[in-house]
């Protein structure tokens, strides 16, 4: 019997709830990291015990937590406590240090701020971590102030992928969360591959592992947000998605409108359809249908909440344009929770499991592919982050 | 033998309870105690002052003998019932709710 394991990053702390393949009956451990700010967690897909953890405050910045036992314990690579006498460990899993420029020491660029003011780059936190699919050393980090970080030493220490920024970087702004790489996609069939998001940029590829970079925003618009409404960079794109078998096809939540690339990104069409509502945040493509996909349609820019009160995770059989509303043991009145960008995630069980978790604080699990919910907890903190392990 | 009082959320984060003690040799100042404090505890390094400028961080107040002694040059000495273990340094979170 498979087991699934959850986890799950609040406000307040992190969570992992635990189930047996039938997905009915959760243990919940936790919070980890009380008081913090868990922004995301992740396992190593080559060893799935191998957890990383973004750990932030705004009092005391960022903490990378890693784990060798599925989060059931947890330390600072390479920051561990020293005794006396003590040649101390460098202690720098946390520092995320910014590219210069090499002949002059100064910072390499300068981003749009709100006001159209230009201001240069300043680490918040990290939002993401990717592990790698091959080797559990090798981790990826999405951070604010928009920038790709490598850690190839198991989260000891981190180097930008600087080349990024080349592309027309002081175009780029922050949205109303800040200025953020929240998705990360590695290719497999393309090692070499990756595809970032960044709110508010756009979707940019590397096809050499993060040398150079380019845009690969044709097709969006942002009518109401960028003076230029096709603009090849500063679009606030929310979540991008590809199932693993069809790395070529991309399908996207932008701050309004639902897309879809057929070519890598080269171009992408919109594929809202019958959606209440196109704007949202999370994305997800189905386990084992690669046309099968996710949203949860939200009122609005202004209005963070569902539509008419009433919670929908919205699935498309049909890789876009035609859309169907669950609603089976999800709320139906008086709802005004969001689902954040990173809170949706999808098993590999046959049927496959989808899962979201809410501002409000509830995580609902669906374990026939979002015909029907119901909720595993409901009094966290507001969720940042859902992501599942299927286990042995 | 120092004192350093950290906030709640540095001692769980360096697994320690109550105070900290730390030899610190030479002169006793900020930047003294911050460094034999991120010696012993490496995982606090970049939570209290900036890993690259070495700054305090915005939201982190230094207090010592009922004196703030935040806007202090780190370079300063800090008072002698600190440089004695007489009294703690404290390293604060500033009041800003959460």
């Amino acid at each position: 019997m498979s087991k699934v394991r959850l986890l799950v990053g609040t406000r307040k702390g992190a969570f992992v709830l635990t189930s047996d393949g039938k997905r009915e009956r959760w243990d919940i451990n936790g919070p980890h990291f009380g008081g913090w700010e868990m922004y995301h967690l992740k396992g190593s897909p080559v060893d799935p015990n191998r957890v990383y953890a973004s750990q932030s405050s705004g009092w005391f910045g960022q903490i990378i937590q890693r784990s060798d036992d599925g989060g059931k314990t947890w330390e600072t690579p390479g920051g561990e406590k020293m005794p006396d006498p003590y040649d101390p460990p460098a202690g720098v899993s946390n520092k995320f240090v910014y590219d210069t420029s090499p002949a002059t020491g100064k910072p390499l660029t300068t981003h749009q701020w709100y006001d159209g003011t230009q201001r240069p780059w300043e680490f918040k936190r990290v939002w993401h971590l990717e592990p790698s699919p091959t080797d559990p050393d090798t981790v990826y980090a999405g951070v604010e102030d928009a920038a790709l970080f490598r850690s190839s030493d198991g989260g000891q220490t981190w180097q930008e992928l600087s080349g990024l920024r080349d592309v027309k970087s002081n175009l780029w702004q922050p949205g109303a969360g800040g200025m953020c790489l929240h998705t990360i996609l590695l290719d497999p069939s393309h090692p070499e591959r990756i595809f970032i998001a960044i709110s508010a940029a756009g979707v940019f590829r590397t096809d050499d592992a993060g040398k150079t970079w380019r845009s690969v925003n044709r097709g969006l618009k942002s009518q109401s947000e960028l003076p230029d409404p096709d603009a090849e960079v500063g679009h606030c794109v929310h979540r991008i998605a590809m199932h693993q078998s069809r790395p070529d096809v991309l399908f996207m939540q932008k701050h309004w409108d639902v897309m879809r690339s057929d070519d890598a990104g080269e171009s992408w069409h919109e594929v809202s359809g019958n959606l209440p509502t196109d704007f949202g945040f999370p994305i997800e493509v189905h386990a084992h249908e690669p046309n099968t996909i996710y949203v949860v349609p939200i009122k609005s820019d202004s209005e963070h909440y569902p539509p008419d009160g009433k919670l929908r995770v919205y699935r498309s059989r049909t890789g876009g344009y035609e859309w169907e509303a669950l609603t089976k043991g999800l709320p139906q009145r008086d709802c005004y929770v969001n689902v954040l960008r990173d809170a949706m995630a999808v098993d590999s069980l046959d049927p496959c499991g989808l899962y979201v978790g809410t501002t409000g604080g509830q995580v609902y699990a669906s374990a026939d592919a979002g015909d029907s919910w119901a909720p595993i907890v409901r009094d966290l903190p507001p969720v940042l982050s859902v992501e599942v392990q299927a286990l042995p | 033998m120092i004192r350093v009082v950290l906030p709640a959320h540095l001692r769980t984060l360096a697994c320690v309870d109550g105070e900290v003690t730390l030899d610190v040799e030479g002169l006793v100042t900020q930047r003294s105690v911050l460094d034999a404090l991120e010696a012993r505890y490496p995982m606090l390094r970049g939570t209290i002052r900036d890993h690259v400028t070495q700054r305090r961080r915005p939201f982190v107040r230094f207090f010592a003998c009922e004196q703030d002694l935040s806007h202090e040059s780190p370079d300063a000495p800090l008072p002698d019932a600190v440089a004695t273990g007489a009294e703690p340094f404290l390293i604060v979170g500033a009041m800003a709710g959460g």
